[in-house]
């Protein structure tokens, strides 16, 4: 099978791979390129877990292909913080307990980030269509929630 | 020791710090099971049956064998196959040799997606065209799926070695119930004889999934010289080493395992089905081998918890006094022995102080996957049952029916049906809790229901072991034994802290692997705070005595004249302020001059775990159109003896609660008519997401236990108990129809309401 070269920019950084033809993004991302933030909770866009931004639109990066990546910047959740200074969705994650086991916890920060950049201040049921692609089985929503409005808030400049 | 009743005086405990590994998990470096790496590792995969019960005539590997980068292929006949043998590793009851054979079916298959043969290959994808063309011939048989068809006289049967027990006298025939169990006290009929009014009725269920988002997932590699090193996400590492051991038939000394951040486990994460498999793979591959299963694996392989049918009848006097309560349930077991029906017919009149009351039951095997435990095993199946009841029998002698639990109330002295008489517990609390919540002014409009239900479980103690470690700066590595898997490294930091008087951040927990800490049993029952937690306690009390020997030392002084205060030794007694006080860190640096090193490991068997209690409280709206029912608000009251982490408390009980909706009104395990698992996918598998819920509101009651340091008592499992009698109670409310079968989905509720003429 003959591999596919595929040239885009992962987290501000120009990167170069080589995939199959049925390698997902996520495959690409995790087995090839070492980045194991983004998850795979299910393979069929059903979970969220693996939720990274394609030219800034959410994408569940296990429903694209590698080779479809030709081109694009991914943002993934190693490329949230600005350095080693957390954005203010991961700060709020933490601040405000909305992670239990962790696991659905890089793709609900890359979706509340997109929310976010598209809609400063959304009401609660606005934040909770939204996420309702990323699946929790820990928490019961209600303290990410919490975590998504003190991050609007913050990102807003105002005091949380 | 600390005084429980002494909370004002606690600096660290009941704050709200954040967790130790939080930022790892934000930024996406934290590595779970299917995150680990080994050097030259490879890719296992498996071949399921696509049958419901048939027997393997024939396995033909010699296709998948010749495939290009296929290093090794694995059946029944590479595994030692054991005797039966009772495991007591995980939670809830298992043997050796059903684990064995659930793992890697011998002779026959017992249910789809049950495991005939694995592979590893150089790349998953060339493992799974391997598994594809390895060839198996069945035999198909009869199948039954249902429980209470598996319990007829010509059902077909799963096992020719299950003679149910507990009857009199012992059958000499095979059957698929696997055992009857019964817990009785006082005259259930002079109970019912003296009641006013009795409802009766029966209910079912139907399985749902623990549905954690991680599927499982392992990296194992098994070297020349016998020594075997996994990495994996589980509720156990302990356990995992046990089955590896015991299913491999290698010595324990022989295992390491390392625990991987894990992503959910619910109790699903308390056995293994991967480990011991690619163990297997490795030693024939020469490599190392990684598992992760897929979603379809996880719903249709992995367990589910049971489904039951439960028939209830109980009776009170129109002042409210129960008199009599009685209990049937048949509960499934999936295709081998084990279902929980003991803590089902433990829990499931445990809220009540009744003279007369009975609970029987039944543990019946049928063509499914092997249950495993899920949150408070067995106990939300036959309180959906017996607390839809209780409110059924408030209605009908019109009583408020958290008057009517309260009168009822299991107490302090009460001696629950399974035997115990509870002490130190706060369950009449836990209601004037739930009663007095503002969210029980709000007022309801049209269609609008309120529901309310109570929920019981024990909690356990059991074996945990802990070290602490003085760095040389005055900092503290702390090692437990316990799989975190909801922020309790966070609340293991808080307590070592708060014994020695130190900032939470001068402590750092890690979970050691199974060479680096003592013994440690699952993370399940409720069991981390209260029993690692002691441990945790037990040898932070150590350190402080430590340091205040050193500081005698240092001083010259007896040391009983030295105090720890504040994470420092005081000179005390005649010595009072002769000597400056010695910091922490002042005594660590010095510690090479005053003996050396300065650690401690404590190991205990808590017991005296105390049991939870949790009451919660739900609106909903029916659309009477569609029959959905939508959840307006949601109180969930809980005695959990003393906050830790109050953010992760309740968190669990946000969780739990939300794991109950999910149950109540959507999940549910589809079979067509071959016994195919017909929705195994988060697309047709519908778990609750965001835009479903509104806030979870949590009232935390505490009334210590004194057999913690702090006074915790266990919190996980509880929440997940009165949820679904609370929901079908608030659909009654709102409807007149009462709901008596899960999950109560649309087309349900629909035909329910049609069937009332509503
Ligand atoms: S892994 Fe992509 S949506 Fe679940
Ligand atoms: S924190 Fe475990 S799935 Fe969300």
């Amino acid at each position: 099978m003959s591999k596919t070269h595929v040239t885009c920019t992962v987290n501000g950084e120009e990167t170069e791979f080589l995939c199959d033809s049925n390698q997902t993004v996520l495959d690409v991302l995790r087995e090839d390129l070492g980045l194991t933030g983004s998850k795979e909770g299910c393979g069929s866009g059903d979970c969220g877990a693996c939720s990274v931004l394609v030219d800034g639109r959410l994408v569940c990066s296990c429903l694209m292909f590698g080779s479809e990546a030709e081109g694009t910047s991914i943002t993934t959740i190693e490329g949230i913080a600005d350095g080693e200074n957390l954005h203010p969705v991961q700060s709020q994650f933490l601040k405000h307990a909305a992670l239990q086991c962790g696991f659905c916890t890089p793709g609900l920060i890359v979706a509340t980030k997109a929310l976010l950049d598209a809609n400063p201040s959304p009401t609660d049921e606005e934040a909770r269509y939204w996420l309702a692609g990323n699946l929790c089985r820990c928490t019961g929503y209600d303290k990410i929630m919490n975590a998504v409005h003190a991050a609007a808030a913050e990102l807003r400049g105002e005091s949380a | 020791m600390n005084d429980i009743s002494l909370k004002d005086a606690l600096k660290v405990v009941g704050t709200r710090p954040v967790r130790p590994d939080g930022v790892d998990k934000v930024m996406g470096r934290a590595q779970f099971g299917g995150d680990a790496v080994m050097p030259g590792m490879i890719f296992g995969s498996t071949v399921r049956s696509p049958h419901a019960h048939a027997r393997i005539i024939k396995i033909d590997t010699s296709a998948a064998e010749a495939m290009k980068g296929v290093r090794a292929v694995v059946t029944a006949a590479d595994l030692p196959n054991i005797t039966s043998e009772e495991a007591f590793v995980g939670e809830g009851p298992m043997n050796f040799r059903d684990l064995s054979c659930n793992l890697m079916a011998r002779d026959k298959v017992l249910y789809d997606g049950h495991v005939v043969a694995a592979v590893a290959a150089t790349s998953t994808s060339i493992a799974r065209a391997a598994a594809e063309a390895i060839k198996v011939e069945y035999e198909v048989l009869p199948h039954v799926i249902n429980e209470m068809e598996a319990m007829q006289p010509g059902a077909p049967v799963l096992h020719d070695d299950i003679f149910t027990s507990g009857v009199d006298p012992k059958p000499t025939t095979p059957s698929n119930v696997v055992k009857r169990m019964e817990f009785a006290k006082g005259d259930l009929e002079a109970g019912f004889a003296a009641a006013d009014k009795i409802v009766e009725r029966t209910y079912t269920t139907a399985p749902v999934h623990q549905a954690y988002i991680e599927p499982h997932a392992c990296v194992a590699a098994f070297n020349p010289d016998g020594q075997c090193q996994v990495i994996c996400s589980s509720q156990g590492h302990f356990m995992v080493r046990a089955y590896c051991a015991k299913l491999l038939g290698i010595d324990i000394s022989e295992i390491r395992v390392t625990p991987a951040e894990i992503g959910g486990g619910f109790g699903g994460k308390t056995l293994v089905y991967l480990e011991p498999l690619a163990l297997a793979l490795s030693r024939k591959a020469g490599r190392p081998v990684r598992m992760v299963m897929t979603r379809e694996e996880v719903f249709r392989g992995s367990g589910p918890t049971s489904g039951g049918t439960i028939n209830v009848k109980v009776g009170a006097k129109m002042d409210g006094t129960i008199t009599a309560a009685h209990a049937e349930v048949i509960l499934q077991a999936g295709a081998y022995p084990g279902s929980p029906i003991g803590p089902a017919l433990m829990t499931c009149w445990a809220m009540y102080d009744i003279e007369n009351a009975s609970a029987v039951g039944f543990d019946v095997v049928s063509n499914r996957p092997k249950v495993a435990a899920y949150r408070a095993p067995g106990a939300p199946i036959s309180t959906y049952a017996t607390e839809s009841a209780v409110d059924e029998l408030s209605r009908a002698i019109g009583m408020d029916p958290i008057e009517l639990r309260l009168k009822n109330a299991a107490k302090d002295g009460t001696k629950a049906l399974y035997g115990p008489t509870f002490q130190n517990i706060g369950y009449v609390e836990t209601l004037e809790a739930a009663k007095n919540h503002p969210n029980l002014q709000a007022k309801l409009g049209p269609n609008q229901g309120r529901g309310v239900a109570a929920g019981f479980w024990f909690n356990i103690g059991g074996e945990s072991s802990a070290s602490l470690a003085v760095n040389e700066d005055g900092t503290i590595a702390l090692v437990s034994g316990s799989p975190d898997i909801g922020g309790s490294r966070a609340s293991m930091a808080m307590m070592a802290a708060e014994v020695l008087g130190v900032n939470v951040e001068r402590v750092r927990p890690i979970i050691g692997d199974t060479a680096s800490v003592g013994f440690t049993f699952v993370t399940g029952g409720s069991r981390v705070t209260f029993a690692t937690g002691t441990a945790v306690c037990d040898a932070s009390d150590d350190i402080v005595k430590q340091l205040r020997g050193r500081a005698a030392k240092l001083w010259e002084i007896d040391v009983e004249a030295v105090e720890w205060r504040d994470g420092s030794a005081y000179p005390a007694g005649d010595n009072a302020g002769k000597f400056e006080p010695l910091s922490l860190a002042d005594i660590a640096v010095k510690s090479g001059r005053t003996g050396g090193p300065i650690a401690a490991k404590a190991t205990v068997n808590a017991q005296g775990a105390g049991p939870g209690w949790g009451v919660h409280v739900v609106d909903v709206e029916v659309d009477k159109e569609t029959g959905h029912v939508k959840i307006l608000r949601y109180t969930a009251a809980q005695d959990v003896g003393r906050a830790i982490h109050p953010s992760y408390v309740e968190g669990q009980v946000q969780g739990g609660a939300v794991q109950g909706i999910g149950w109540a009104l959507n999940e549910e395990y589809i079979y067509d008519k071959d016994g195919r698992l017909d929705n195994g996918g988060f697309l047709d598998y519908r778990v609750p997401v965001a835009s479903d819920l509104p806030k979870i509101d949590v009232a935390l009651v505490e009334v210590p236990n004194p057999r913690h340091p702090f006074g915790a008592k266990g919190v996980g499992e509880v929440p997940i108990v009165p949820p679904m009698a609370a929901i079908a109670n608030a659909i009654f409310d709102a409807t007149g129809v009462r709901m008596t079968s899960l999950p109560m989905s649309p087309p349900k509720v629909r035909a329910a309401l049609d069937a009332a003429g509503k």
